[in-house]
């Protein structure tokens, strides 16, 4: 058997109630009941970052957290990154710098760069590497996704 | 995934009484990285979470110069590894904690999630054995504590019994002159499953080691504590004899299998291998 939950978080900044199953994960719940479709499913067992949101400010993979669990946290996905019209720096620099192709893994790493630049504004190349690990790109060969945040990094420290 | 249900609880006794009503297919939920994705395989029957993240007893990361450091079960590695007492006093578990996974993983996944599940490969049990750790377990006739080297029994099987869960792990505060390390073999960079994973911590009296324990993973049905190896070293200064000892040690101790990442005259080698390493390193820290 399986529970009907309502879930209050804030996604993307908006406070939102989802009606979810006991057995969602926040994946399939930000996916199907609240209409978050930035968030993709690559894996759903955690190997490729497709599904990276943030989490009260810190890197997961929604396939392995529970809907339920989230009660009361703030959630943010690609959704989030952007300020009305204005493109995140991080998405600026994939556009300009080519860092993606089929566009599947884009989400993750945007939001798992964001997650990054927040701890670390001035990343080593080795600390990208490092701390994009998690995800996968079949498509870009991973260097321009790299410089891509090395861009953004750059961007943001002389416009902050 | 099959049908599940969620439940949050707030204290260690709701804790008990909910693995208790939920029975056998009743399964804690710390950080989820291994048990979500089991609950989806169906290779388990498990219909029921029971998320232990609401009792602060089993969220904390707390040292004390004198008594050491507790870690409760469901602290994720990124709390670990951030937290400057670990950094400073328990740098085994920094290399451990660093590698569980990639970052993502590592915003949820415990080292008590990583005991608790068992696997022979779990990159946090060496270093927890090597540092003397014990396991606080609470179930219905109370709390007992089991040390780490004691708490796997099998692949994904522990000495938890029915209706008990892991509260934390204790390490004592390091001696002075000691040191340890962890290390594990993959054939990339990150994100992989331990080939053969190693740890060792060494005390010296001037240049004497008096005290060594040294612990090998992914070489046998549960991790293993290598008492030989630790005694080759105890006794002497450190000399490639000394450390061709304990690596011969390790060799004889691992029985291992081959699979899709290693064969068995890779692991055996690897573990000779890995032991030497860690000692090396585990001797460098010590001398600060
Ligand atoms: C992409 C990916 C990469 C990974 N890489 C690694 C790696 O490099 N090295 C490695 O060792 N592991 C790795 N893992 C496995 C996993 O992340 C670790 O084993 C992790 O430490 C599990 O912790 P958790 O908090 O997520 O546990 P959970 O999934 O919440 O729990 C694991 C098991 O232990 C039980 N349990 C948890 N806490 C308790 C408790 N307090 N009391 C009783 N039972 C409990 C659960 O019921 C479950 O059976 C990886 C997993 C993924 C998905
Ligand atoms: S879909 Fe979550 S990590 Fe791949
Ligand atoms: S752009 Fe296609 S997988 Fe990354």
């Amino acid at each position: 058997m399986s529970d009907k939950i309502i879930v209050s978080a804030t996604i993307n900044g908006d406070p939102t109630d989802i009606l979810v199953s006991s057995r969602d994960s926040l994946l399939e719940a930000l996916r199907e009941r609240a209409g978050v479709l930035g968030v993709k499913e690559g894996c759903n067992d955690g190997n490729c970052g497709a599904c990276s949101v943030l989490l009260d400010g810190r890197l997961v993979n929604s396939c392995l957290v529970m809907a339920a669990e989230v009660e009361g946290s703030d959630v943010t996905t690609v959704e989030g990154l952007a300020e009305a019209d204005h493109l995140h720096p991080l998405q600026q620099a994939f556009l300009e710098d080519a860092a993606l192709q089929c566009g599947i893994c884009t989400p993750g790493f945007l939001v798992a760069a964001k997650a990054l630049l927040d701890e670390n504004p001035s990343p080593s190349e080795h600390e990208i590497r490092y701390w994009l690990a998690g995800n996968l790109c079949r498509c870009t060969g991973y260097d321009k996704i790299v410089r891509a945040v090395q861009h953004a990094a750059e961007t943001l420290q002389t416009t902050s | 995934m099959q049908d599940l249900r969620y439940a949050k609880v707030s204290t260690v006794d709701d804790a008990v009484a909910a693995l208790q009503a939920g029975g056998s297919t009743a399964r804690v939920l710390a950080g989820g990285t291994d048990v979500i994705v089991q609950a989806r395989a169906r290779t388990r029957a498990i219909d029921m979470l029971i998320d232990i993240k609401g009792i602060d007893e089993v969220l904390q990361v707390a040292f004390d110069a004198d008594g050491g450091l507790t870690i409760g079960a469901a602290a994720p590695c990124y709390r670990i590894y951030g937290d400057a007492d670990v950094r400073e006093h328990y740098p085994a578990l920094i290399d451990c904690s660093t590698l569980i996974g990639g970052t993502g993983v590592q915003g949820r996944a415990s080292l008590g999630g990583n005991l608790c599940n068992s696997s022979p490969s779990g990159d946090s049990i060496p270093a927890m054995i090597v540092l003397e750790g014990r396991a606080e377990i609470a179930g219905p006739n109370g709390r007992r504590t089991v040390p780490v080297e004691d708490f796997c029994t099998g692949p994904g099987r522990n000495v938890l019994e029915p209706g008990e869960l892991l509260v934390s792990i204790h390490f004592p505060a390091p001696a002075p002159n000691s040191g340890a390390a962890f290390l594990r073999f993959i054939p990339r960079n990150e994100m992989d499953i331990a080939v053969v994973n190693a740890a060792t911590q060494l005390r010296f009296d001037g240049d004497t080691v008096s005290w060594a324990r040294v612990s090998l993973g992914a070489t046998a049905p549960t991790p293993l504590f290598v008492t030989a190896a630790g005694e080759a070293l105890v006794g002497a200064a450190l000399s490639d004899e000394t450390i061709a000892a304990a690596a011969a040690a390790s060799k004889a101790a691992a029985s291992p299998i081959d699979d899709m990442r290693g064969s068995i005259k890779q692991r055996k080698h690897l573990s000779a291998v890995y032991t030497q390493r860690t000692i090396a390193i585990a001797a460098e820290r010590a001398r600060g």
